[in-house]
């Protein structure tokens, strides 16, 4: 007791004798943050007692017996007086001294065209329409030519069709959706991504990696996301015009209408043709196919944004002839005989659609989704004297339910899908006939530690008919060690059915004979593809000269379990068979982000691929990847709020050697010249109304010369027009215009 | 395996729906500056059992909050971000956990005769 009181004695003379001094802090807040005053003068009023706050904004003053009144006085601010009548700690505010004329400085940042998040678990980047606009044309297979993740190939010299490739693998190993839904597959594997023109695309999402349960089992490399536009959000109308010098004209229109404050429905239609034949590297055979394409979307939309109710329904149609070959060749009369070597793609594809989705009232966090779609996909192709018909119809309905445990700080997705794929197809006579189907659970829980951890674990559990009953697990983590950086992790499993022929139409452009070394396999005699992804990414934003920037570097393996080889070693004949070895993928990219000057922004990006396969000969480099890319982009876009100004861009694509396989061409041991594409474009933007374009992609005009080997015997054995490592056609100029109807 | 499988797919949606929620949503000022003091309200607001979000919004201060009636009284929740130095119009923060704030999360308390 007696040393409780001492303890108390002392204490209260230790505050007692503390409290002859004031102490407080000076501070202001700009933009939502609070910064400390270092060097106010601070001093009783009427007095000669003052002192100055320190480094920290902290000061502390004796008190006296002459005033109350404290004065807080710095240059620049207004000079506050605090009346004091406790001997608490002051935290005081001081505001700037803008005078009486107060010019609001508003500030507008330009929202970055590809925005990746530093909070999401996935390795995501969103392109949004702004973006899509820098590339050339047309279609999605054209929208990644600004995008470094992305590499786009040719593959083949007859049709011209650019094949895209994610950590180097290509697009049979990436889930393509359309709004979540999956797209591009199967018969459409090759040719699909032309069936999206570019003005229908709202945005992109770009998923490295494994992607999530919730969209099937099939994504191995990573996942490419579509959204197309939505007619409540649309213009009423918008008209689009392409002409380029290599005889390609595209129209595109956009009707929108909002029916009622519910109700909108969209009517989109896409034209194009190519009606110019050109052969400027003179080797008797078409540069770039003839072409037509006619594609109609319409689209509803009900949105009840009270009761919580989304709904879009969707019907397409697409038409699309191609002919290629010699520049004689005219199919009624040489079709089917020796004359001249002619080639000729029709597709005719119907695709429906329907989603719904439920947002429970006032729970917001809680909600189902229902999405089903059905397509049917018909193409009838010759190549010579080859045939490859295909006929693929398609269904697939997903069911999801989303809620938390607890708190949104640990959410779940759950549901079931399914799907049907019924496939026939004729391949040189030869006809193969299946139906695959599958239903498959899925399980995903994402964690938000609100702070420094993202979450997210899922697991699936299918159904296959041909690939049995299988787990397909999949894991994200995000971590951020420091300000404005992100450490992402993700690995997961993927598998598919090999589409052999339709995967790898190209092989109908030669002349080989197909060896399919079945193995007792359940789809062509093949067991199916199985893989794993694992990959690791940094992010870090950082400051330079005071602009903006920021740095990525990233590493992503994929390891074949099962592989359906695609072996193009031997001349005259191409050799599907089960992996036996091993295969792998490893992709690692350095990439850099900055906008030195106002209105301007730049992009680098080093790419290094090693993609191997045991092959019958051994372990080799896939043929035509390069192992070394490097990528730049530089932009320009000074179009002001009131919508008036210039975008321009400047990409340059280096792509090193690439191995090409033994051929009669090259020999054996080959490797392509590196080379390097400028690609540029020019928009003239006159009012948010109105605008016009122009560009022109391989300004360099860099040319494979003999694109097509065997040419002079296109029916002899040797003929081989899928080994292209460069152009074919050259330099292509272009120009457009875009008009629209804004919403009142 | 199996039974694990039914109960994750099956039951945890439909006890997810079926919990008899009576969810209310509310929002009040709390002061504050900063995307740190962002991370710190809501945080604190999560850590209250029934709080099922909390978004607070920088520009408006405005925090919004759905939480379950059953499981919480709204006065816990302004007592725990009170408590983590924040003010709200019902609870104040103790004076040395204001002072022990950030620098970028001190803000400007409002004035009271003293």
């Amino acid at each position: 007791m007696k040393y409780a009181y001492t303890f108390l004695f002392v204490l209260l003379s230790s505050i007692l004798s503390a409290q002859t001094e004031i102490e407080g802090r000076l501070l202001t807040q700009e933009n939502n943050e609070t910064y400390p005053l270092e060097g106010v003068n601070v001093y009783w009023l009427n007095t000669n007692i003052g002192t100055v706050s320190d480094l920290e904004g902290k000061f502390s003053i004796s008190l006296t017996e002459e005033t109350n009144k404290l004065i807080f006085k710095y240059l620049g601010f207004r000079t506050d007086t605090l009346t004091i009548n406790s001997k608490k700690k002051i935290f005081h505010f001081m505001k700037e001294d803008t005078g009486e004329m107060l010019d609001e400085v508003s500030l507008t940042q330009r929202r970055k065209t590809i925005q990746k998040s530093y909070f999401e678990a996935q390795n995501r980047v969103q392109i949004n329409s702004a973006e899509l606009l820098k590339a050339a044309c047309c279609n999605l297979s054209e929208s990644f030519e600004t995008n470094p993740s992305i590499d786009v190939n040719f593959s083949d010299a007859l049709t011209g069709t650019k094949q895209i490739r994610m950590l180097g693998l290509s697009s049979p190993y990436l889930l393509i959706t359309e709004e979540n839904i999956p797209s591009v597959r199967g018969a459409s594997q090759i040719y699909g991504l032309t069936y999206t023109p570019g003005t229908w695309i709202q945005s992109i999402q770009i998923t490295k990696g494994a992607g999530s349960v919730t969209n099937g089992f099939e994504s191995i490399a990573g996942q490419i996301n579509t959204e197309l536009q939505k007619p409540s959000l649309d213009v009423p109308f918008f008209v689009n015009l392409f002409n380029s010098i290599n005889g390609r004209q595209e129209v595109n229109l956009h009707w929108n209408r909002e029916l009622s404050n519910k109700w909108s429905t969209g009517l989109y239609v896409h034209g194009n043709q190519r009606a110019l034949s050109t052969d400027r590297n003179t080797d008797g055979f078409l540069d770039l196919p003839l072409n037509k394409q006619v594609n109609l979307l319409n689209r509803w939309q009900y949105t009840d944004a009270e009761k919580g109710w989304v709904s879009f329904a969707s019907i397409r149609f697409l038409e699309d002839q191609k002919q290629t070959g010699s520049i004689d060749f005219i199919p009624l009369t040489d079709r089917g005989g020796s004359d001249a070597w002619g080639s000729e793609i029709d597709t005719q594809r119907f695709d429906a659609s329907f989603k719904l989705g439920y947002v429970f009232p006032l729970l917001t966090y809680q909600s189902f989704g229902f999405q089903t779609a059905f397509n049917r996909h018909k193409q009838n192709a010759y190549y010579g004297l080859r045939t490859y018909d295909i006929q693929h119809e398609s269904l697939f309905a997903n069911l999801l339910f989303n809620s938390i445990i607890g708190n949104t700080k640990n959410k779940f997705k759950t549901g079931v899908n399914i799907v049907w794929d019924r496939y026939e197809e004729e391949v040189d006579l030869t006809p193969y006939a299946r139906v695959d189907q599958a239903i498959g659970v899925f399980f995903e829980y994402t964690y938000d530690s609100l702070e420094k951890w993202n979450i997210v674990a899922g697991l699936r559990v299918d159904s296959h008919n041909n690939l049995g009953t299988f787990i397909t697990p999949r894991f994200h983590a995000r971590y951020t060690p420091w300000d404005r950086a992100a450490l992402r992790f993700s690995m997961g499993q993927g598998r598919k059915v090999a589409n052999v022929f339709a995967e790898n139409q190209t092989l109908f452009a030669t002349n080989r004979s197909i060896d399919l070394r079945t193995n007792g396999g359940q789809v062509y005699g093949l067991k199916p593809e199985k893989a794993i992804n694992y990959g690791m990414s940094f992010q870090q934003g950082f400051s330079l000269f005071n602009k903006q920037g920021d740095i990525t570097l990233d590493y992503y393996r994929t390891e074949f379990q099962e592989q359906v080889v695609v072996d193009w070693e031997t001349p005259r004949y191409i050799r599907f068979y089960n992996l036996e070895g091993e295969s792998f993928a490893n992709s690692l990219q350095l990439e850099v982000n900055y906008a030195p000057i106002t209105n301007t922004e730049f992009r680098f990006a080093y790419k290094n691929y090693q993609v191997k396969t045991a092959y019958i000969e051994g372990l080799k480099q896939k043929p035509l990847q390069a192992e070394h890319l490097f990528f730049a982009n530089g932009a320009f876009n000074n179009v002001t709020t009131e919508g008036v100004g210039w975008r321009a861009d400047l990409t340059f694509h280096f792509v090193g050697e690439q191995r090409l396989p033994n051929n009669p061409r090259d020999g054996q041991d080959f490797s392509s010249d590196a080379y390097g594409l400028w690609n540029t474009q020019i928009t003239r933007v006159f009012s948010p109304k109105f605008e016009v374009y122009l560009g022109g992609e391989n300004l360099m005009n860099i040319q494979q010369s003999d694109p097509v080997i065997g040419i002079d015997q296109p029916f002899g054995r040797n003929f081989d027009a899928s080994l292209v490592y460069a152009p074919v056609f050259g330099r292509m100029l272009y120009a457009g215009l875009r008009f629209k109807i804004l919403k009142q | 395996m199996k039974k694990f499988v039914v109960v994750l797919f099956t039951v945890l949606p439909l006890w997810a729906m079926a919990q008899k929620k009576d969810i209310q949503k509310t929002s009040f000022e709390v002061d504050g500056v900063c995307g740190m003091c962002k991370v710190r309200i809501e945080k604190t607001a999560y850590k209250v059992k029934g709080v099922k979000t909390a978004t607070w919004e920088i520009a408006s201060h405005q925090l919004t909050i759905l939480f379950d009636t059953n499981k919480v009284d709204i006065e816990e929740v302004h007592k725990a971000i009170a408590n983590a130095g924040h003010d709200t119009p019902t609870a104040k923060a103790p004076d040395e956990v204001y002072e022990n704030l950030p620098l970028c999360c001190l803000y400007e308390r409002k004035k009271k005769i003293e």
